[in-house]
């Protein structure tokens, strides 16, 4: 079963689609766009609709979804971590 | 597949526009004739008030923008019919001037020198009459590329941009190759994308327009912001949705104008489209309000993708609503006209989920209710500029 999905493979995230997962579940993600499936233990639980990081990134990079830059982050995201308002920000406004 | 050239069944006006709903409705022309309204309208069954809380006192392009919203609302061709009232006459005239361009029956009424109660009268008259008159009319068979569809999301998350929103894209795609007139627009929530939709546009003058439009709408936002706008766009429920930026927002979006349209115009607000194609209004992105601005536009159909679950509907204008989260769907199933949610489980593609959408949307052109219509959400929320004089 899907757990989660990721627009393209360059993006730095992918969505989770179900509900009640818990930190150290190993996930099975689908790529939609290469039409993959990919494997990604998680490090905290992540609710419904929430993202999960992909690919490490560091303090004050660009998150990529959609193949297009969706914001900064603002602190260091390791592959599996929880990725919302606590850890990345806006570009605009 | 869907066969999109069988005839759905709608209420042709006086000027050729089709309708797909068929009321009466009893316009205020401001806030002190809403009381007026409801009374003719609760006389008079078969009709509905629009009671908003405007139309005093506004000048410039604010006031422009509230006589084009009437206007427009009075004259879309989901009413068969309209009493105006308003509490001085010449605002009221003006009113029904631009609505009888339509050719459709319209009477206008005033408070003042009269009193409430005599204008109620006067009004419920006219109003028991064009009841008549609408429910003598009959449906008739029409192309489906003449009901004009706009769209508009609401309370999204991550799912609308997987699911219900390319949804709509994918059968926004199909109904533009049709020839039919087509909507969007939420200009602020294109931000982060606007580079995408500018890439859309038939032309340098079409996309010129719509930086226009883009930049001014920013150009308001830097104007009075107070912080970077993380307490109201996103909103909180697209924060507990999971979406975390504008940008994030503004790309999931953009996928309900699909991967084949193009932009081939550009509206102020509340405008109508001159010719077909799809459209760009520049608009608020706070649902009521812009599906308000839409039936303003003259659209009779509307595609509401929604995540978390925004329940609005409009008055005039039928909103389908189309859903790929699971938790919703579940939690909130009166409210989703089509569910998607197979979609995120490889269940179904892209292309059977547009044409469910489009099953749902010919449903409701000949007549069947939407879940916002069966609950009553007649959500009416006129768009203002700036505060009265």
């Amino acid at each position: 079963m899907i757990q989660f999905i990721v627009h393209d493979e360059d993006d730095s995230v992918g969505v989770v689609t179900v509900e009640g997962l818990k930190a150290n579940d190993t996930l099975s993600g689908w790529i939609m766009d290469q039409d993959v499936l990919i494997d990604i233990k998680i490090n905290q639980d992540i609710p419904i609709g929430h993202k999960l990081a992909i690919k490490d990134l560091n303090e004050d990079d660009t998150v990529i979804k959609y193949g297009v830059d969706i914001g900064r982050t603002i602190s260091k995201i390791a592959v599996g971590d929880h990725l919302h308002v606590h850890n990345v920000k806006t570009k605009r406004w | 597949m869907i066969n999109l050239n069988q005839k759905i069944y709608g209420y042709r006006r006086e000027n050729n526009r089709v309708g797909i709903r068929n009321h009466v409705i009893i316009l205020p022309v401001d806030d002190i004739s809403n009381a007026a309204c409801e009374a003719v309208s609760n006389n008079i069954k078969g009709t509905i008030a629009l009671p908003h809380p405007y139309g005093r006192l506004q000048f410039g392009e604010d006031l422009d923008l509230h006589f084009r919203t009437m206007i427009g609302t009075g004259s879309n061709p989901n009413v068969a019919a309209v009493v105006v009232i308003g509490i001085e006459p010449d605002w009221t005239q003006k009113i029904v001037d631009g609505i009888a361009a339509t050719g459709k029956p319209v009477q206008g009424f005033s408070i003042e020198k009269k009193g409430d109660i005599q204008t109620i009268a006067d009004a419920s008259k006219a109003a028991y009459d064009m009841v008549h008159f609408a429910t003598g009319l009959q449906r008739e068979p029409c192309d489906l590329s003449e009901i004009w569809v706009s769209t508009k999301c609401g309370e999204s998350d991550t799912t609308s941009g997987f699911g219900s929103n390319p949804t709509v894209g994918n059968a926004f795609d199909k109904l533009y190759e049709m020839d039919s007139t087509l909507l969007f627009g939420e200009t602020s929530e294109i931000t982060g994308g606007e580079h995408l939709v500018k890439a859309r546009c038939a032309n340098d003058a079409v996309a010129e327009k719509f930086m226009f439009m883009f930049n001014r709408y920013q150009d308001m936002i830097e104007r009075f912001k107070t912080d970077d706008l993380s307490d109201s766009q996103p909103t909180k429920g697209n924060i507990e949705g999971g979406l975390t930026t504008i940008e994030e927002k503004a790309l999931g979006n953009i996928q309900k104008i699909g991967k084949k349209c193009v932009v081939d115009g550009v509206l102020d607000k509340a405008e109508m489209p001159t010719g077909k194609g799809l459209w760009f209004m520049d608009s608020s992105s706070a649902a009521a309000e812009m599906v308000t601005l839409c039936a303003a536009s003259g659209y009779v159909a509307h595609l509401f993708p929604t995540g978390q679950g925004n329940i609005i509907g409009n008055p005039i204008l039928p909103v389908i609503k189309v859903c790929a989260n699971p938790r919703t769907v579940r939690t909130m199933s009166e409210h989703v006209d089509v569910d998607v949610t197979g979609l995120l489980k490889r269940d179904i593609n892209m292309d059977q989920a547009g044409d469910m959408l489009l099953e749902s949307l010919i449903h409701t052109s000949n007549g069947r209710m939407t879940a916002a219509e069966i609950l009553g959400h007649q959500e009416f929320v006129l768009t203002r500029l700036y505060e009265s004089a």
